[in-house]
């Protein structure tokens, strides 16, 4: 029997044994109101539709639930039919609606939609989904007959010198990033998902953020990360097209054509050893980026946006290692959260960075700039990349479409 | 004594919500107000229902207590038997039942010190309506007729392991323990309706509230696999068996339906997601699996009963519970050994993981089930 006795049989077979009861139904009808008039509040909704996925050149929200997903089943229809549903399902949550009913439907049914963001804003939720490698071959196993439609820009990502990665939070077939400015809305929608995705998909890790580290609107401040500092100031403009037609967007030209419009994440979770950082002296933090620690401005320019001498700075700074104008006009889009998972059980902040990037071939992008960080960077002292994964992200859904159509079509 | 009413009350304006709404989706829908339904005055010595006949469908009973002592409704089927009962209802309240109802002449009766005896009065019940079908009736008597079985099976088996905890058999009673939870776990939210006889035999130690004395099959699990003596456990034993004949004397009287069969079902898939995926269940003894078995033949059983009526209003929903109830029962065949079952906490992170998706691919449609039957 269960450690709740009372609470469970109330809500279980007795109660539902006898449709009876007086008159305690106001407040179950005030609920399904509330759900009624959800879906008005529609001013902060981003458009899920469109060429490209929302939740790439979107100005990023607040709030990050990201979640990768196991593909349980072989059945290659019932993997289809979930991406349909999710797709519906995703529609309505991006719009503030529930999917399906939440609060008014049938008595002896469980309820649709889990209900906790009734009543919420839209809080500009964005879902953007991501094919992972072993989606296309897992084992040596064309699973799902998609193994011709991989593309070459979507690699298995080498091993980096100091990678120590959790193989329980890398990887996975899917991944879903939720976005908002509202964390209950970006946690409502990946707990609907995967509750639509049972039996056919299983969540093998997720990640909360709770403070985004990069800005893709650059008129704004640069938001700091776990360690006191502006990162990303360079970050791909959401409204630059030809930044992001260059550097994010996959092309027809560069792969399979169900990929065009498409861009390719990858995500790392990049530990920070948080006291050692925090008895670091001043000096050695801002030699560490490169930059001030106040303003943000690189050693040798005066503001955080002025150009970067990058003669001026430590050969091993993060900034001079990382920066466009030392890797031949390399860029990536930066859309990575601050996330503190409580303590490692020695008493220690188990936080850091969940770097999130979006490119258009990370075998151009990632790889290399992540090949130099991982060798020379003075901040690796002080980091460890502890989880990873990589996914093609298709195109954007066009109404009457769904999530991946044109590689299962 | 019966489950608290709060919810319950809950789940009926639900219920007369959804009658509004066919669609499932109208979140405006209002419940409409009493119209409808049947007036019923307890006393204590009387019980004056507003009308001598009604049509065949869902029918509503709106009872007020009037007397001085708690009243009992209950809605008899022309063989005698509970359709529906609503316990409790204090001096100067009210409640409401709904019950389905086909043609036929009914008893209503106000039983004041819920005696189960008491005044009643005739309903006649005429015409078609939505009247059950009848495979929803032959399914809760074929069931009724399979929890007999389960307690019966579980009774006699609880009987020879009592005998042999009191013998101070120790591996005789370690192998009898599991197979003699299997019929309990088959159809434990029947039993658990009876809320007095689960926390005798049934209840774990880490459910123990303080001043609880703790007796049923954990008390001794603990004596066997941990303390490894059987020293004093003969009258716990004995308990257990009494217990059980207490259900068996009770079980009968359950009251049973389509959609609490189908609730039923979920549960006990509940049960497996929050108690033998864990490994909680069997702390000492780690047979959950042994009782994760039981708990999926169980839901299967109702299923089973109901399938051709879910075939026909959903096919698909059929078609998943299939596929589903086929993986668990496969995946579970991974893992036995002789008659039983692997210990739990030999059962790897990743196995268990594959064993808890598996939980949540069947537990997730099969809670549709009720709603299937119910309407």
């Amino acid at each position: 029997m269960t450690a709740n006795v009372s609470r469970r049989r109330l809500l279980g077979y007795s109660g539902a044994t006898l449709a009876a009861g007086a008159a305690a139904g106001a407040g179950v009808v005030s609920v399904a109101r509330a759900g009624a008039d959800h879906g008005s509040a529609d001013d902060a909704a981003v458009p899920f539709h469109g060429a490209h996925q929302a939740g790439i050149s979107t100005p990023v929200q607040d709030r990050l639930h990201f979640a990768a997903f196991d593909v349980i089943t072989d059945d290659r229809d019932r993997l289809v039919r979930m991406l349909k549903e999710w797709t519906a399902a995703a529609a309505a949550f991006t719009g503030g609606h529930p999917y399906g009913s939440a609060a008014g439907g049938l008595g002896e049914a469980p309820p649709d939609d889990t209900g906790e963001a009734l009543g919420l804003p839209p809080a500009r939720l964005t879902l953007t989904i991501g094919f992972g490698p072993t989606l296309f071959e897992k084992d040596g196993k064309d699973r799902f007959g998609l193994r011709a439609k991989r593309p070459a820009a979507l690699i298995d990502l080498p091993h980096f010198p100091g990678d120590d990665l959790d193989p329980a939070r890398s990887d996975g077939d899917l991944c879903v990033q939720a976005c908002a400015d509202d964390p209950q809305v970006a946690v409502h929608a990946i707990r609907n998902l995967a509750r639509i995705g049972f039996g056919v998909v299983s969540v093998r890790w997720s990640q909360l953020g709770f403070g985004k580290t990069s800005s893709t609107t650059p008129d704004r401040q640069t938001p700091r990360n776990m360690f006191g500092f502006k990162d990303g100031t360079r970050n791909i403009a959401g409204t630059d097209t030809k930044a992001l037609d260059e550097h994010v967007w996959a092309s027809p030209a560069d792969g399979p054509s169900w990929m065009a419009g498409g861009s390719y994440v990858v995500a790392r979770r990049i530990r920070m050893h948080i006291e050692t950082w925090d008895r670091t002296s001043l000096q050695e933090q801002q030699d560490t980026f490169g930059r001030t620690k106040g303003e943000g401005n690189a050693y040798g320019a005066k503001r955080e946006h002025d150009p970067v001498p990058l003669d001026k700075l430590p050969a091993d700074s993060h900034v001079r290692l990382a920066h466009p104008d030392g890797n031949g006009g390399v860029r990536i889009l930066r859309r990575g959260y601050s996330f503190t998972d409580g303590t490692d059980g020695l008493g220690r902040l188990d936080a850091g960075l969940f770097f999130i990037a979006f490119q258009r071939d990370p075998r151009k992008q990632f790889v290399p700039l992540q090949s130099k960080l991982a060798a020379s960077d003075h901040m690796n002292e002080y980091i460890q990349h502890v989880g990873s994964g990589i996914w093609a992200c298709p195109p954007g859904v066009r109404k009457g479409g769904y999530w991946g159509d044109g590689l299962f079509s | 004594m019966r489950p608290v009413h709060v919810l319950a009350a809950a789940g009926a304006a639900l219920v007369s919500l959804s009658a509004l709404s066919a669609c499932g989706k109208n979140d405006d829908a209002a419940p409409k107000g009493g119209s409808g339904a049947i007036e019923v005055t307890a006393t204590d010595s009387s019980c004056e229902v507003g009308a001598k006949s009604t049509s065949a469908g869902a029918v509503t009973f709106k009872v007020t207590n009037k007397g001085s002592q708690v009243n009992e409704l209950e809605i008899l089927a022309p063989d005698g038997k509970i359709v529906s009962e609503r316990e409790n209802i204090g001096p100067g309240t009210g409640a409401e039942v709904t019950v389905q109802l086909s043609a036929g002449t009914y008893k209503v009766m106000c039983s004041a010190g819920m005696t189960g005896k008491g005044p009643s009065q005739a309903l006649t019940v005429t015409g078609q309506g939505k009247a059950v079908d009848p495979r929803l009736d032959q399914a809760v008597a074929a069931y009724r007729t399979y929890v007999a079985e389960q307690v019966d099976d579980t009774l006699t088996k609880a009987t020879k392991f009592a005998a042999a905890v009191k013998a101070g058999d120790v591996t005789k009673a370690k192998e009898l323990y599991a197979p003699s939870r299997v019929g309990w776990e088959r159809i434990e939210p029947v039993a658990e309706s009876f809320g007095d006889i689960d926390p005798k035999v049934d209840l774990r130690e880490a459910d123990l509230k303080q001043g609880d004395r703790w007796t049923g099959w954990h008390q001794i699990e603990k004596a066997l696999w941990k303390t490894g003596s059987l020293q004093g456990e003969g009258p716990y034993a004995d308990q257990l068996v009494k217990d059980l004949q207490t259900l068996k004397t009770k079980v009968g009287t359950a009251s049973i339906t389509p959609t609490s069969m189908a609730n039923g079902a979920k549960e006990l898939l509940d049960e497996v997601a929050t108690g033998k995926v864990t490994g909680e269940e069997e702390t000492f003894s780690h047979t959950d699996l042994v009782d994760f078995k039981a708990n999926v033949d169980g839901a299967q059983k109702v299923y089973e009963l109901l399938k051709a009526i879910v075939k026909e209003r959903n096919p698909d929903l059929a078609t998943t519970l299939d596929d589903e109830f086929a993986k668990v029962q496969k995946m579970l065949t991974k893992y036995e050994k002789g008659d039983g079952y692997v210990p739990y906490d030999t059962v790897g992170a990743k196995d268990r993981k594959d064993l808890s998706d598996e939980v949540n691919a069947l537990g997730e449609p099969l809670s549709k089930l009720a709603a299937v039957v119910a309407r």
